[in-house]
């Protein structure tokens, strides 16, 4: 409404009513995403207000609210950071190859087919996890027992049903390296031109020209890219919720049966056939994964975005 | 440096200055070659100890690619050798991505075609006990709600990204684009439980509403709306603009009557991707949808079975005999897969197809 109250330096700006209909609406549509954004914190700390307040007996664990996320939270950090060691070391090689190794006519239709990788729903990545990548990796996971069974991530048992934590955080590096691999593309293709062709023409290989002029160049996009792909991974729910065999607890081993939970899975899991006091529980740890993400999230729009205003290179 | 360029190294090369000698380059198929050779060693020492296709593959790729490393510091010296590493590298790693690609098509496509018949798309589950059944009423209740969604979400985005390009300065855009990208990554379960939360406030707990699904969707797909139409609504000309305002026409009839149409296959793509992105949404219609087996297709009373739904509960709840309820959910989820990457390759037509003619 202020845009039609502050007074212009100008004589006549005539306002027709069709423009201030028009300015009206796209602004309230504008204010309508402050409003969602701030009920979906509102409603979602109302709707959990009665577990924190609860005494922590009436509770599912008994132990109140807190004990009852914190392997909740393990699992979630666990499960994301697996994806993310995994995943962004691809999608910054696969983001080179497509940017800086092929004909500039093939790199669209490669990126096109990355990209494709996150146009499949999550459920279809569980579908597959669950029959197809865990069963495959079950002789690994037995040869890891056996061969480096003294690291303590491999300690064992390993599963039978490939179901673990190591498969989960794989199918979680699949789904977010589209994301990290997207982002790191735009940043290195924005690399200064002049600066890659001064170390090509001061006789550098390829890669001695992406480590003088891409890589630093893009190394906040890499960062954000990654924080981005770790907000998916922290809210994956449905790929972690088929896949994983949880049974709760803490615990670092990444190849057994036995795993913690994930925020997100366990709501999904829980949530359909939970009543009263339950669902203001998992509504609680929903809130603490909103915040969870939200933090992450606005970290990695900061790096992003602080690259953005030095980035007058060109 | 200068003589890096030289066309004749033969002549300089063969002098004993140790850093010219770098400038030696294998012949074209040279790397291919013994990175063949290092690959074929890497199969036979697989079938040595017993032939697994998968060992296989991945000793070849890594003595290959050492063999290439080595081949060729010996001969073209460490910078070059180093490059080579890397360039293998790169390949090997979009390799590796195109794996699970390729692999969850294949098993989703294997899986899925046993029940691709009529009775799938012409039968809800009502009174299915095993076999038989479709998914009528979950491939109809997907469409409307995102339907819904779509009606919800579009006009918000579009009016949202008009205001941020078209009136946006000042404080408040600056939030409504920070809040843009918060809501971008919003987890859809959360969106789930908000749309829950907020209908359980007035329908009282344990609510399962087709429209609350919808409103759980459009917070996900809003924000999607909202970038892909600013993107777009920045791309057309100022030109255009200020051409249509020295003719006197006011600012919203230039927005409805310039900017939109030379927008307007940016919009469909983008509108098209973001339903693409929601219509395999599950945890946030798991929340607030729920199940059913029979065909409700009024998004405002009871639950509405849904096709990401259906599938994870045939999978996981598959019933006494499991095959038929699980041949179900790898069809269901096959039609899912079918439909998103239509809606893609839709998204990609309509941009090539729509696209503003600019020959001049």
């Amino acid at each position: 409404m202020t845009t039609t109250s502050a007074p212009p330096p100008q004589p006549e700006p005539k306002r027709r009513v069709g423009d201030r209909v028009f300015a009206g609406s796209a602004k309230g549509a504008g204010i309508l995403i402050l409003v969602v954004l701030a009920g979906v914190a509102v409603f979602l700390v109302t709707e959990a207000w009665p577990a924190f307040t609860a005494s922590p007996a009436d509770l599912a664990g008994g132990e109140g609210v807190l004990s009852y996320v914190a392997p909740l939270v393990f699992g979630t950090l666990l499960a994301a950071v697996i994806a993310l060691l995994i995943a962004t070391p691809l999608a910054v090689a696969i983001a080179l190859f497509i940017t800086y190794y092929v004909p500039r006519r093939l790199a669209a239709g490669l990126g096109y087919v990355v990209d494709l990788l996150a146009a499949i729903p999550s459920i279809v990545y569980g579908f597959w996890g669950i029959a197809a990548l865990a069963p495959a990796l079950v002789p690994f996971y037995g040869w890891a027992e056996r061969n480096l069974g003294f690291i303590p991530f491999f300690a064992g048992p390993a599963s039978a049903t490939g179901r673990t934590m190591l498969t989960a955080g794989l199918v979680l590096a699949v789904m977010i390296l589209p994301i990290i691999s997207a982002i790191s593309r735009e940043v290195f293709s924005q690399a200064p031109l002049l600066h890659r062709e001064a170390a090509l023409a001061l006789g550098a290989t390829r890669w001695e020209m992406i480590t003088m002029a891409v890589l630093p160049y893009g190394k906040s996009g890499i960062i954000g890219g990654a924080m981005l792909g770790l907000g998916r991974a922290l809210g994956e729910t449905l790929a972690i919720a088929l896949v994983l065999s949880i049974s709760g607890g803490i615990s670092f081993n990444l190849i057994s049966n036995t795993n913690p939970g994930t925020i997100a899975a366990n709501i999904a899991l829980q949530f359909p056939e939970s009543t009263g006091l339950d669902v203001n529980t998992l509504i609680a740890s929903g809130l603490v994964l909103f915040v969870i993400t939200l933090a992450v999230n606005m970290l990695a729009r900061w790096v992003v975005n602080r690259r953005a205003d030095f980035s007058g290179a060109n | 440096m200068s003589t890096s360029t030289s066309p004749a190294p033969a002549t300089t090369s063969a002098g004993p200055l140790g850093s010219i000698s770098q400038h030696r380059r294998l012949p074209r198929f040279g790397a291919a070659g013994i990175f063949a050779v290092g690959a074929a060693a890497g199969i036979m020492l697989s079938a040595v100890t017993g032939f697994a296709l998968v060992l296989a593959a991945i000793y070849a790729v890594v003595l290959g690619t050492a063999g290439l490393h080595v081949g060729s510091r010996l001969l073209e010296g460490r910078r070059t050798a180093a490059d080579r590493l890397v360039t293998a590298l790169v390949r090997i790693a979009f390799a590796l991505a195109m794996v699970p690609l390729v692999w969850l098509v294949w098993t989703v496509v294997s899986k899925g075609t046993a029940r691709l018949d009529g009775a799938f798309f012409n039968q809800s589950m009502f009174g299915i006990a095993n076999e038989g059944g479709g998914a009528y009423h979950a491939i109809m209740g997907t469409l409307i709600i995102t339907a819904v969604t779509a009606v919800i979400s579009v006009p918000v985005g579009l009016l949202t990204a008009i205001y941020l390009v078209e009136y946006g300065h000042g404080k408040l855009p600056k939030a409504i684009n920070l809040l843009v990208d918060v809501m971008t990554g919003i987890p859809s379960i959360v969106a789930g439980l908000f749309a829950y939360a907020l209908f359980s406030l007035f329908f009282g707990p344990g609510v399962r509403l087709g429209i609350a699904g919808a409103v759980a969707l459009s917070v996900l797909m809003t924000p999607v709306v909202v970038r892909s139409a600013e993107e777009v609504f920045k791309l057309v000309p100022n030109e255009l603009r200020e051409a249509s305002y020295a003719l006197g026409v006011p600012k919203w009839r230039t927005i409805v009557k310039v900017v939109i149409p030379t927008a307007i296959a940016g919009l469909g793509t983008g509108i098209t991707l973001a339903i693409a992105r929601v219509i395999g949404e599950t945890a946030p219609l798991l929340v607030t949808v729920g199940i059913t087996a029979v065909t409700n297709l009024d998004p405002f009373n009871g639950r509405i079975a849904t096709l990401p739904v259906f599938a994870y509960y045939q999978l996981t709840r598959p019933g006494v005999p499991p095959e038929f309820a699980v041949d179900r959910a790898w069809t269901a989820a096959f039609i899912l897969i079918i439909l998103v990457m239509a809606l893609n390759v839709v998204a990609r037509l309509i941009s090539r197809f729509f696209a503003p003619k600019t020959g001049r």
